[in-house]
């Protein structure tokens, strides 16, 4: 069972009643065992390595970026430099941390059990996407070592066409990522659709797993169009055909058409997984069934299907007809209202609940305040007239920033901090989990809000010297000396987390007292999961029937999920 | 600047701006105070034990979240009008302006006044006149954004955009790239100088501030010397012939294509006309454009060219008797 990929059929067939100790990361100890898995949990936490590994090389671009720019004359670096490391901060984050981070890590390791089965739909399939995802790294990272990337994550042609950097073999792995994206989108939605349990109706499921289903939704109909855009590029840079080279032809606004198409919703693919944490961590830290689940639920389906009719906002100012801006921004400003009825939903979930200011909800309560300035001055944006004044500034930079770091990246540390127990059975300590939830909120904004002004004042994104508007220099030293305070809040975690591997606390198998699955089942869970399938009779978050955890009885009523044996 | 939060108010558009920015700005704030400051006072409110009175919990409530959904939709669409509404006056190019043409390039702006003064990374502006900047670039994309206008438009290559605006304060502004364009990006700016409109005059009668000597030519005169020396009228006469239409009145009319398309004869047609013939032949004739001109020109002598060619409205009575010799529909 070690040696090979692990079906789920097989393993339900040999299940080990009394082996409470052995688990998914104990069951075997070979590398061989863990690089030929077809266990999600293992594939989880082999993506939660690398991802962090990723995430680790973007925030040191990042500071690096942010050090230089304290100085209107630069400080250490020539402008290709500069320019290649802001592409590098970019392309690592969005393809190798946002994008992924919480659907492969936690959606990976936490739909199977939350709607109680035993694996994805496609285990090798599963495997597949890491080691494309692992291709797609090593073949981004030689672009970087081989000279680099100059073009900004956006590519925008026809630079991207014509520029001599490693551009085509940085586009050849983000092709590959899409290919990894794709078969976790796709493994979700076949699992979603199939392998729920008995009992475990669309009307029960996480919301978690209705905001993967979006994800997934979103990863497999978007992916494929900008997978083909950057092959296009490619096919330009090696061939010449016009495509987007005016030169030759082409048309490079289309460029912006395609890759928006994607990109745009690749915001919600960034995002809507973070929603799907928050509403699990508000529901179960205020001890309340979600406040209008079902809103919930569909609001990010809307989200998904309306995302992909805004791509145009981004092209206000770059040759779009001006009755094409208006009817994006006017759809634009309807796919707010999705957004701000998930916010006024969990808001309305902690009123009267029973509230514990745990690591994980301070981190929630970190994301509303964040995504509620990140949503918000999205409006800026989506409004015409100012959007001329402010696109590619740093208010666009600020903007997203609070959606993609203060939104996603905040959700997958909560997350992280949420399930960390469940995934490798021990407990962190919780006022140093607290702590650094406060530094990243903290940080974050010292980092982040100067730039919002700064955007306003007219300071353009990609620069790396402003000696012809020294005025912009003390917004920048003040988000750089912001940007120390959130690295300390990053550092931390990692720190604790690691120590905890081995000096935490254990944990049961419900440490929070929460609702769902995945608390069913030991902490770090089995290999197979449960060992019977759970029967689900209640509904999602039934906090109205009392606790259920390891000590619940066999003849109290108060059980949320019955297991028959 | 006494660290302003805004950059100055230089043009008629950035009051309006400014006006929508506040007020969302005040929106913005109202919602993040009020909900996040709700979501900390609950949280405290009814941390668990607290005796804070949990009766009558309601989960599920389309009163509410209708409630709740509409009054930020009808914000937005209200914003969104008004949005808009200033976006299409930014948008529609006013007849009357001054039109100055601005070519970008790696890494730097070419602008020229229309009597020919040239400058580099400068624009000198009228104040009090409506300007029109035609701009278009000659490699990668580009973007010209004037903060204290609160204007920007992208510079593409291979069309022509604009953008324009009115100045309303004397004054050197910032004028910078923001279109991420390759290594020297960030130094691809400079400033746009608002002078009076006398000033302005005199500045284009001296020939601008780094003038070469001798009077400047204007555009036309230029687009005129490299029409006779591309030997252009060898085929485009004062009437259309067998080898090629007549340029004279063509700017703006209708022309039918071979294909039976009919397409405006605008500044983007006439340039992809000079360097890439075949692209759209007219309706009676064949590509027999005798040289490959896209390598020969630059941006600013097909803009020359188009200057020239628009200024021939001149199938001047006297001359021609039938105009348009039924090539237009």
């Amino acid at each position: 069972m070690s040696a090979t990929v692990v079906t789920p059929g097989e393993a339900v067939q040999a299940p080990e009643p009394e082996s409470s100790s052995v688990n998914y990361l104990n069951v075997s100890h070979t590398l061989r065992s863990w690089l030929l898995t077809g266990d999600h949990k293992r594939i989880a936490v082999l993506y939660l390595i690398s991802v962090s590994f990723f995430f680790f090389l973007g925030s040191i671009a990042a500071s690096l970026v942010r050090i230089e720019l304290m100085s209107p004359n630069g400080l250490m670096m020539e402008s290709e430099t500069y320019n290649k490391m802001f592409s590098a901060h970019g392309i690592i984050m969005i393809f190798f941390f946002l994008i992924p981070s919480i659907p492969a890590i936690f959606g990976n390791f936490l739909i199977p059990i939350m709607i109680g089965a035993r694996d994805l739909a496609f285990p090798r399939l599963n495997l597949a996407s890491w080691y494309m995802y692992m291709v797609a790294g090593v073949l981004v990272l030689t672009s970087f070592l081989m000279g680099g990337v100059e073009s900004g994550w956006t590519f925008y042609t026809p630079y991207s066409s014509l520029t001599t950097s490693q551009v085509t073999l940085c586009l050849i792995g983000l092709f590959i990522m899409g290919f990894s994206s794709i078969a976790t989108g796709l493994n979700f939605i076949v699992t979603i659709h199939k392998m729920r349990a008995p009992g475990m109706t669309w009307d029960r499921l996480p919301l978690f797993v209705w905001a993967h289903y979006a994800t997934s939704i979103i990863i497999i109909l978007g992916t494929p169009v900008v997978a083909i855009t950057l092959l296009l590029v490619v096919m330009e840079r090696l061939f010449d055909i016009g495509v987007f080279n005016p030169a030759n032809g082409g048309d490079p606004v289309l460029f912006q058409h395609m890759f928006w198409f994607y990109s745009h919703p690749a915001v919600y693919i960034m995002v809507l997984p973070g929603m799907g944490v928050i509403s699990e961590v508000i529901s179960n830290f205020s001890q309340k069934r979600t406040f209008g689940y079902h809103m919930i639920a569909y609001s990010s389906l809307a989200i998904a299907l309306l995302g992909f009719l805004v791509w145009g906002h981004h092209m206000f100012v770059a040759g779009q007809s001006m009755y094409q801006g208006v009817v994006f921004s006017l759809l634009s400003f309807v796919l707010a209202v999705p957004s701000a009825i998930k916010v006024f939903n969990w808001t309305a979930t902690i009123y009267k609940g029973q509230v514990r200011l745990q690591t994980p909800m301070v981190y929630a309560l970190g994301f509303l305040g964040l995504f509620l300035i990140g949503g918000l001055t999205g409006l800026y944006l989506a409004c015409l007239a100012t959007d001329v004044h402010l696109t590619a500034t740093y208010f666009i930079v600020a903007h997203f920033h609070y959606v993609m770091v203060g939104g996603a990246m905040v959700a997958f540390l909560g997350a992280l901090h949420y399930w960390w127990p469940k995934m490798f059975g021990r407990m962190y300590p919780d006022s140093w989990g607290k702590m650094s939830a406060l530094l990243v909120f903290v940080g974050f904004n010292l980092t982040f809000f100067p730039q919002f002004v700064m955007g306003y004042m007219g300071m353009p994104r990609r620069y790396h010297y402003y000696y012809f508007a020294p005025e912009f220099q003390p917004y920048h030293i003040a988000s750089t000396l912001g940007s120390s305070v959130l690295a300390v809040g990053l550092i931390l975690p990692a720190l604790y987390l690691t120590w905890s591997l081995k000096y935490g606390k254990k944990v049961g198998p419900n440490p929070w007292n929460a609702r769902g699955l995945e608390w069913e089942t030991a902490s770090p869970p089995i290999p197979t999961n449960f060992e019977e399938i759970p029967i689900v009779e209640r509904e999602a978050y039934d906090f109205d029937h009392g606790p259920i955890d390891d000590t619940w009885d066999e003849e109290s009523p108060v059980r949320a999920h019955e297991v028959k044996r | 600047m006494n660290y302003d939060i805004a950059p100055p108010q230089a043009s008629t558009f950035a009051p309006k701006v400014d006006a929508l920015f506040y007020v969302i700005s005040a929106l913005t704030a109202f919602f993040t105070i009020v909900v996040f400051a709700l979501v900390l006072y609950f949280a405290v409110k009814y941390r668990k034990g607290s005796k804070a009175d949990r009766s009558n919990i309601v989960h599920d409530s389309h009163k509410i979240e209708l409630a709740w959904s509409l009054p930020p939709l009808v914000l937005g669409l209200g914003i969104f009008a008004w949005g808009a509404q200033v976006f299409i006056e930014m948008r529609t190019m006013p007849k009357d302006a001054i039109e100055i043409f601005v070519i970008g390039k790696q890494w730097m702006w070419h602008v020229q006044h229309p009597n020919g003064v040239r400058e580099n990374n400068e624009i000198h502006v009228p104040l009090g006149k409506k300007v029109k900047l035609t701009m278009i670039s000659q490699d990668v994309i580009h973007a010209v954004y004037i903060p204290a206008f609160r204007a920007q438009y992208q510079v593409i290559p291979g069309r022509y955009t604009s953008l324009w605006f009115e100045p309303t304060k004397e004054g050197k502004y910032p004028l910078f790239c923001n279109m991420y364009c390759g290594t020297q990006h960030s130094e691809m700016g400079g400033y746009v100088y608002v002078v009076k409109p006398d000033e302005y005059a005199q500045f284009l009668e001296r020939g601008g501030d780094k003038k070469k000597p001798g009077a400047p030519t204007s555009l036309v005169e230029r687009g005129k010397e490299l029409y006779t020396k591309l030997n252009c009228m060898g085929c485009h006469e004062l009437n259309d012939n067998v080898r090629g239409p007549s340029l004279h009145g063509i700017a703006g009319q209708k022309r039918k294509l071979v294909k039976g398309e009919l397409v405006t004869a605008d500044d983007d047609y006439l340039r992809e006309s000079i360097i890439r013939p075949e692209a759209k032949i007219v309706n009676g004739y064949e590509n027999t454009m005798p040289q490959d001109y896209k390598g020969q020109l630059t941006e600013e002598q097909i803009r020359e060219l188009l200057e020239y060619i628009k200024s021939l409205t001149g199938k001047s009575a006297s001359v021609t008797p039938t105009p348009n010799e039924g090539m237009n529909p």
